[in-house]
């Protein structure tokens, strides 16, 4: 997560729910890239088609609430998009993001001073959020230090397999 | 300062004295869920984890198929086959296949598999619906559940707690369902969001454990990451009935510190429905009648409202009557004993003379999967626990929530209708 992100923003509303990001009937599939031609799907229908690789999706407050799926950020990361940032997150989909890699930044600042279209840079490692199109950066909510922690092992993988070794 | 009920449970499990809200703690778990789509993921991870070769403990973990099983296609026997084979080679006691388990949330209680102070992480998000129990219940994606089946621990935040308080006497007609669906209201799809919900007062200690399956159930609908009721002499008897393995009934201190208060009277309370598209978008029934609200389907089934005494409910307003010539009655029982039980107490025929299409248990049809996929411009009425756009098949599709007896009666008429008309009616 060191390499700074550059895209441009598709931005939604508020409560943009697991079932919209990936329809129940698609949560057979396993394969990223094939959930990902179905991202957001339920809400936006043309998302995938007018997206590129890099993109960046910004939305209101409670992204990713409901199911547990995390076929929902597999999907959205299987798609291309780089990150989402958005005013808070639900809690499952927050858990989920981390534990597969999908960057993810809560900013109500940021979310209020960017708008559809305009070109962002993320820096995952600062949290630091540049609107190029406009001008103007925010600074994304810390993760708490534990969180951090299991980001900087390198995810949720390798935290496992050290406490395995702990406990061996 | 004391600690709430949910409080004391995860600190046991952590090895701690006390616990406080915001803290982050390693707690051992009793119990892993995972059904056939979550647990497809899960084995996937797990198989990628470096020395994770063997689950933590095989009499722990629980496998349920039941999202798209009987199998719908190729794709969903793959998944279903997957989870069984893992199965067999982990020795996993707990795997229930077709036919012999239906809806993971209403199997686990039902097999014993739930005991109050429990801690137990599931790979679906109602499986906060043991909270029931007086058990710290919470669902989780798979990766977390794939980290669970090998270490048998796994990292939480603790919530702090929301306490609700209900008092009042239900008016006939009037259900746990309804509670539910005015609490979901009054708090907001993200109200609970990182919280714990502790149920309170005489209403609640007077439900059912089937309504109080009901209301821990859809906790996850105001964000909640788990809703709990303190285990009672009905919910010791309910578990006893089922296990023999020894347990500890936790109560929250009467000094534990709640982040909110609220109370309910519920003795005016009129039945409840969520409309389309949010679980919280709820209006008592009176004002959902003002027009007509025509259906195509209604929807009897899920982990919300699967049970034996909701079937009972349905069956007693459609007996000796047919349904709506306009609609479809699709009913789904909870699991295979809620079927037999139906069954034998003649409750499936009675559903099915009266025109409704009965099925073997499982969540298709709730999340859109299959078994009552709704199609473009369709309106269902649903005992079920979501109504986002696209949750229960084409995103032009509408949803609205309610209880056993609000479906039933909008069955009957083919529009959405107060159960209470029809008992004033003498139905």
């Amino acid at each position: 997560m060191e390499t700074a992100l550059r895209g441009f923003v598709h931005k939604y509303g508020k409560n943009v729910d697991t079932d919209v990001i990936i329809p129940g009937k698609y949560c057979n599939i396993i394969d990223p890239v094939e959930l990902g031609k179905h991202a957001l799907e339920g809400l936006d229908p043309d998302y995938t088609a007018k997206m590129k690789a890099g993109d960046i999706i910004v939305a209101d407050t409670n992204f990713g609430c409901g199911s547990s799926r995390e076929v929902a950020p597999i999907a959205i990361k299987g798609s291309g998009t780089a990150a989402v940032i958005a005013k808070s997150f639900a809690r499952i989909f927050y858990r989920n993001a981390l534990n597969i890699g999908l960057p993810i930044f809560e900013s109500p600042e940021a979310v209020d001073g960017i708008e559809a279209g305009d070109e962002i840079e993320l820096d995952p490692a600062t949290g630091v959020i540049k609107n190029l199109t406009k001008g103007t950066h925010f600074k994304a909510a810390e993760f708490p230090p534990f969180m951090r922690a299991l980001i900087e092992a390198g995810g949720l993988v390798p935290y496992v397999e050290r406490r395995l070794a702990e406990m061996a | 300062m004391g600690m709430t009920l949910t409080e004391k449970i995860l600190a046991r499990h952590a090895g701690l004295d006390r616990v406080e809200p915001g803290q982050i703690i390693n707690a051992k778990v009793d119990l892993v869920l995972a059904n056939e789509l979550s647990a497809a993921v899960a084995i996937g991870v797990m198989r990628g984890m470096k020395g994770a070769s063997k689950v933590f403990d095989r009499d722990k973990i629980a496998l349920v198929e039941d999202h798209f099983v009987p199998a719908k296609d190729a794709q969903s026997a793959k998944l279903a086959k997957l989870m069984k084979d893992f199965a067999a080679e982990q020795e996993i006691t707990h795997f229930f296949d077709v036919g012999r388990g239906g809806i993971e949330h209403v199997v686990l209680p039902e097999e014993g598999l739930v005991a109050p102070g429990e801690l137990i992480v599931g790979g679906d998000s109602h499986t906060c619906t043991y909270g029931a129990l007086g058990a710290f219940a919470t669902g989780m994606g798979s990766t977390d559940i794939a980290a669970a089946f090998v270490l048998g621990e796994v990292w939480l935040k603790v919530p702090a707690t929301i306490k609700i308080v209900y008092d009042g006497e239900l008016q006939p007609m009037v259900y746990a369902k309804d509670l539910m669906l005015r609490t979901v209201g009054e708090l907001g799809i993200d109200g609970a969001t990182y919280r714990a919900i502790e149920y309170h007062g005489s209403t609640v200690d007077r439900l059912s454990i089937t309504g109080r399956f009901t209301m821990a159930n859809m906790a996850i609908e105001a964000g909640a990451k788990n809703g709990i009721f303190h285990a009672d002499e009905k919910a010791i008897a309910f578990v006893k009935e089922r296990t023999n393995r020894p347990f500890i009934v936790d109560r929250a201190d009467a000094d534990a510190r709640y982040e909110r208060v609220i109370k309910i009277d519920v003795s005016a309370l009129e039945p409840q429905v969520a409309c389309p598209h949010t679980p919280d978008n709820v209006h008592p029934i009176s004002q959902v009648t003002r027009e007509d609200v025509n259906v195509d389907q209604v929807f009897i089934g899920s982990c919300t409202n699967g049970y034996i005494e909701d079937l009972r409910i349905v069956a007693k307003i459609l007996e000796g009557k047919r349904i709506s010539p306009k609609v479809r009655v699709i009913v789904n029982p909870g699991s295979q004993k809620v079927w037999m039980q139906a069954a034998s107490e003649g409750v499936l025929t009675t559903l099915a003379a009266a025109g409704c299409a009965v099925n073997t248990p499982g969540c298709g049809a709730c999340f859109g999967g299959h078994m009552g996929t709704l199609g473009d411009g369709e309106r269902a009425i649903s005992t079920t626990n979501r109504n986002y756009v696209g949750r229960m098949g084409s995103p032009k599709a509408e949803v609205y929530l309610a209880s056993p007896a609000t479906c039933a009666a909008s069955a009957l008429t083919g529009k959405i209708t107060d159960p209470r008309v029809l008992e004033l009616a003498g139905v």
